[in-house]
């Protein structure tokens, strides 16, 4: 689902995705062209990566942080936006010879603008291998309706 | 201590890609390499893989590993933001022929997976006592 996600219809759409992949790398995810990002972005690679999907019903945040105790997180939610803090401190063995220390180690918080209809009253999460999610109830009036006609 | 760094540094590049519909390119999870006097220790970050959706392939003097993320997603779905957007992980490492790529043990726990690589126990460093005469 998420692949797709910056793709256009269009028979150059190959070249766009990866001309967007490399602004991605190279300013973060969120840039668009002109090089204007939103304001809460952070730089790629930034511990832990997050994705958001929306369905008619509720707003899904997944949160990829991988070994951490699931009641460790600490989740709030104000105005529209949820925030996510944490800590996953990574134990170094002193008498081993490092060759690579990709992994994050440390205090980690990223915030995420909900969009608007986002009921703070109605929010879940679950840790299940190592992605937290997040499902934020969306409010009744903004689900699409059908209207009658008569 | 003599170090082999065959498996930090030579990383093989990703394996030919698979050819259903869209190829997906495959993300390379980050990693922890370390090593002891009696093996090797690699921790990867793989969120969303389960055990089932692992493959671990140790084979001649390669170590090739593969998951593939799961979670629940309806078909009403619309994406709004990703940092992640693939979900596959693949890495691969040359190891070195003093490893035992016949005792290879791993765990996955809540994302992470840790690997042990033991050496041969005949190749293991010993100390060797200076006796005085």
């Amino acid at each position: 689902m998420f692949e797709g996600l910056w793709s256009y219809e269009h028979p150059l759409s190959g070249q766009f995705r990866r001309l967007e992949e490399e602004f991605d790398a190279l300013f973060g995810a969120g840039t668009s062209l002109t090089g204007t990002r939103n304001i809460r972005s952070l730089p790629a690679g930034t511990f832990p990566a997050v994705n958001v999907a929306s369905t008619p019903q509720a707003i899904m945040v997944y949160v990829f942080a991988p070994g951490l105790d699931a009641k460790s997180f600490d989740i709030s939610i104000q105005q529209n936006l949820l925030s996510i803090a944490g800590a996953r401190e990574i134990p170094r063995d002193e008498k081993a010879t490092y060759y690579r220390h990709e992994r994050f180690s440390g205090e980690f918080r990223r915030t995420i603008s909900l969009p608007d209809d986002a009921d703070q009253a109605r929010v879940e999460a679950k840790y299940v291998n190592g992605i937290l999610t997040i499902t934020v109830g969306r409010r009744e009036s903004a689900k699409p309706r059908q209207i009658e006609v008569r | 201590m003599a170090t082999q760094q065959d498996v930090t540094q030579s990383e093989k590049s990703a394996a030919p890609r698979a050819t259903t519909q869209r190829s997906e390119s495959a993300i390379r999870p980050p990693v922890d390499v370390f090593e002891t006097s009696d093996g090797i220790k690699l921790i990867a970050d793989m969120p969303g893989v389960s055990k089932e959706h692992l493959q671990l392939q140790a084979e001649g003097n390669s170590l090739t590993i593969e998951g593939k993320m799961q979670f629940d997603m309806s078909e009403q779905m619309e994406a709004l933001y990703a940092d992640v957007r693939s979900t596959l992980y693949r890495c691969s490492f040359v190891l070195s022929s003093e490893l035992d790529t016949g005792h290879v043990e791993a765990i996955l726990k809540d994302g992470v997976l840790a690997v042990r690589i033991p050496k041969r126990a005949e190749l293991r460093p010993r100390r060797i006592e200076v006796q005085s005469g």
